[in-house]
């Protein structure tokens, strides 16, 4: 087949929608490796779009390519607890068995070496995405293996040894669900369906009703309201209404959702059917972030059978739709701009997806975890629910820890335990510091330790990262600042430059260049990033240094140098004018390193 | 049907639907903007209009006016968050005032001077080695200069139904690219709103340089906004 009706072929696949880009650039980037020019012309043909406006897209995300890709594409997993698994080396032996740098194609077109942000496997880590399967707890001698069997020419399938079975079984090969302690909400055990048949004999008032008596806030770390979302939505006039999960669990981190829709897809699925009968909506859309496309088979496969089983497909049904790389998209407005075929940019609001949400319709996006809780609430009543955790948090949280513990994995355990207690469980006891909730969250030391995990102590959408002593802060700082800096979708100006200002003054204080000033200026530079930034992304991105400045002052005091009758201490006039001495071609005798270069 | 609300202290008179800056700009109240220009659609991506409205802090070109609402605009604090915003911008680019040709009709140079960025900023320079696209006969493209402000795209999109213009790539490296090789292989002409309303020295006219001498141009009768201001009772 010539590569033109292969590109015609995959835009008729989906009915030449422009709102299927997304699904239309994966389909070609699969098949061909690459989206050229030609090809964009072509599916701005086909689709009533320009040319711009689908390279626009191409060029968004991370997982889409303007140049050819290996035909195995390797994607290290960068997060800062693989870094600190062993990344390194694991990144060394897949240099050398490949014989490519980081970021190159071999020059046959077999393979691609990436790197890529938190793929949600901290807690086997080292970890890396080969096509569409994962491989995890990497070693050197593992990654020779893999490298000499794929290059021997075996599908990635077969060099992780991942056996033909079903697609949960699959899963299970590739991954551990490491659920270290299950709770009586989520991973318990759950009876089939049974919110589901509860909510079939409510009227949509009456499920409002209970999970408005529930409590229930969103699980995704906002904490709004589920019930005012749903209410919202169900009020707003329109023909059609969509319900949609967010599955782009892209927090770095944060796991628990990989492990929800691996072990409780029904319920998920169960949550978001109980949600469209009582907003009144006929579609729906589980988001799937791209990191995640070796589950997808497997949420399919459940799919299916409960359309076979005649709980979905008739009055409403759901469809899945891929992410390609890109956190932002975890944001609702960005989610639902993806779901449209669209770059992941965040939405202006008002209005709120409540009430123009997807294709222009009231929508309601709720978080995977909330959808579980949903179901479990229509099965045991509002009341058991609400009995669960504190005041102003009800029910069970999953939680995902990783970083410098025993025990890494998912524990689902009530609002309002202390991280202290949840550390002990995991076996994290002599951590020195923790990041709740991600980098968007808050960096803890140790005196805080007996703060509760609820909306309104220590919050978080799911993650607990634990660092030893052994770990260096501004290290971790650094990291997640790129990361911020990586992900930022560029449309508002604080976001896209004053993250690269942050990041870049953090690399001051790690080279021992930062001023006592150097810290007025992180937080005043931080504060106009919150305050003027156009959505959650630019609004907690600075999180890392406020929170690690707070509380781990000391970390950036020692490295600070006073400023003394006008003159830094860190001024070093030498390498100021190096690139100038450069540019003239003159040396100096006397400071020049290597005089003879 | 008109509501009251007040920006600053003074009542300013909106109809329903109206933008805060849409009702400011009929009332002669100036909120500084980049992206924002009359008869295109709002982008809310510079964040320079960014005031205080009933102590959230939100795009005022956007952000709908409401009864009651108290907005706060031209104080100490919103003046030294534009400023840093402006700041960011210069510091993005390549903004080489003294060899741009639109010197004195720039607004992202106006603002600056509204905003009293006067001494050395404390912003690292980025530097970056854009793209400059003089393919076409009458209409050069300088991406140097772009500070993504997107009004080309909109006014390509909405105005000359052509959509010359467009964003390609994510966050630092989100830029302004064309619909085509490069801009000789596009539609687009000097008569475009598109390659007119550049705020800045990005997209530019061909063999006029200078018709019109520094010291005689736009912002040099008066600071941005000076207009919206005169309407003022």
């Amino acid at each position: 087949m010539t590569i033109e009706t292969d590109v015609s072929a995959i835009c008729d696949r989906y009915d030449n929608d422009r709102h299927r880009m997304l699904d239309i650039l994966l389909d070609i980037q699969t098949a061909q490796r690459c989206i050229t020019p030609a090809t964009m012309d072509q599916i701005a043909a086909a689709t009533g779009l320009t040319r711009i406006a689908v390279e626009g897209v191409a060029s968004f995300y991370s997982f889409l390519s303007l140049t050819p890709k290996g035909r195995i594409t390797i994607r290290l997993c960068d997060d800062i607890v693989d870094r600190f698994s062993g990344l390194e080396a694991v990144q060394a032996a897949f240099e050398a068995a490949l014989g490519i740098k980081m970021g190159q194609t071999s020059p046959d077109g077999a393979f691609s070496l990436e790197l890529t942000p938190c793929i949600g496997l901290c807690d086997q880590a080292p970890a890396a995405m080969i096509n569409d399967v994962v491989a995890t707890r990497l070693t050197p001698d593992r990654v020779h293996e893999i490298a000499a069997a794929l290059k021997h020419g075996l599908s990635p399938q077969e060099a992780l040894a991942i056996p033909a079975g079903s697609p949960l079984d699959r899963i299970h090969a590739q991954v551990d669900s490491n659920i270290r302690l299950a709770g009586d909400v989520l991973l318990g055990s759950v009876p089939q369906d049974a919110g589901l048949q509860a909510a079939l004999n409510l009227t949509p008032a009456a499920i409002l009703d209970a999970v408005e008596g529930s409590g229930l806030r969103g699980c995704g770390g906002a904490g709004f309201l589920t019930v005012r979302k749903w209410r919202m939505a169900a009020a707003a006039p329109s023909d059609h209404r969509h319900i949609i999960c967010n599955a782009d669990e892209g927090e770095p981190g944060t796991f628990k959702d990989r492990v929800l829709l691996t072990e409780r897809a029904d319920l998920v699925f169960e949550g978001m059917t109980i949600a469209a009968r009582a907003v009144g909506a006929r579609a729906g859309i589980l988001y799937l972030r791209g990191e995640y496309l070796y589950l997808r088979d497997h949420l399919m496969a459940v799919l299916a059978s409960r359309r076979a089983r005649g709980v979905l497909g008739t009055e409403f049904d759901i469809r899945i739709q891929m992410g390609a790389g890109a956190y932002i998209c975890g944001e609702e407005g960005a989610l639902i701009s993806s779901c449209e075929g669209l770059p992941g940019e965040p939405k202006t609001r008002p209005p709120f997806p409540v009430t123009r949400g997807y294709l222009g319709h009231p929508t309601v996006v709720n978080n995977v975890e909330t959808f579980a809780h949903v179901a479990r609430i229509l099965d045991r009543g509002a009341a058991w629910f609400h009995a669960l955790g504190t005041d102003r948090s009800h029910g069970t949280k999953l939680f995902s820890i990783s970083g410098d513990c025993e025990r890494p994995g998912v524990y689902e355990l009530p609002y309002g335990v202390t991280l202290r207690y949840l550390l002990a469980l995991a076996g994290a006891e002599d951590a020195a510091a923790v990041q709740v909730g991600g980098p968007s969250g808050t960096m803890v030391g140790r005196d805080s330790y007996d703060h509760r995990l609820t909306f309104d102590d220590l919050a978080t959408g799911g993650a607990v990262i634990v660092f030893s002593a052994r770990r260096n802060i501004l290290e971790i700082v650094d990291y997640y600042m790129s990361f911020f800096v990586h992900e930022s979708c560029g449309y508002c100006t604080p976001c896209r430059v004053g993250n690269v200002f942050l990041k870049k003054a953090i690399e001051k204080f790690r080279k021992g260049q930062a001023n006592d000033d150097d810290i007025t200026y992180l937080r005043d530079l931080s504060a106009t990033i919150i305050e003027t930034s156009r959505c959650g992304l630019g609004m907690t991105s600075p999180n890392p240094i406020l929170t690690s400045l707070q509380n781990f002052p000391l970390v950036y005091a020692a490295l600070t140098k006073p400023t003394q009758n006008g003159i830094k201490a860190t001024f070093d006039i030498q390498s100021a004018i190096s690139g100038a001495r450069d540019i003239a071609k003159r040396r100096s005798y006397i400071f020049d390193p290597d005089f003879t270069k | 049907m008109t509501f009251e609300f007040l920006i600053d202290g003074v009542t300013v008179t909106a109809t329903p639907g109206q933008t805060i800056m849409e009702a400011a700009d009929a009332a002669g109240i100036y909120i500084p903007r980049l992206c924002d220009v009359e008869g295109l659609r709002h982008q809310g991506g510079c964040r320079v209009c960014t005031v205080k409205a009933g102590g959230r802090s939100v795009s005022a070109c956007t952000q709908p006016a409401e009864a009651g609402l108290q907005v706060e605009n031209n104080t100490p604090a919103r003046t030294k968050v534009r400023r840093d915003l402006v700041e960011m911008l210069f510091h993005e680019g390549n903004h080489l005032c003294p060899i741009c040709e639109k010197s004195g009709n720039c607004e992202l140079q106006a603002m600056a001077y509204r905003l009293e960025m006067t001494a050395p900023t404390r912003f690292p320079w980025l530097e970056p080695c854009r793209d400059l696209d003089a393919s076409h006969p009458d209409v050069a493209l300088d991406t140097n200069r772009c500070i993504s402000c997107g009004r080309c795209i909109r006014a390509s999109q909405d105005q000359d139904g052509k959509g010359v213009f467009g964003y390609v790539g994510r966050g630092i490296h989100r830029r302004v690219a064309v619909n085509g090789a490069d801009l000789a292989h596009t539609n687009a002409a000097a008569t475009d709103h598109a390659t007119q309303v550049c705020p800045v020295g990005c997209i530019i006219r061909k063999g006029e340089g200078f018709s019109t001498p520094i010291g005689e141009r736009h912002f040099d009768h008066g600071l941005i906004g000076h207009e919206i201001e005169g309407k003022r009772k």
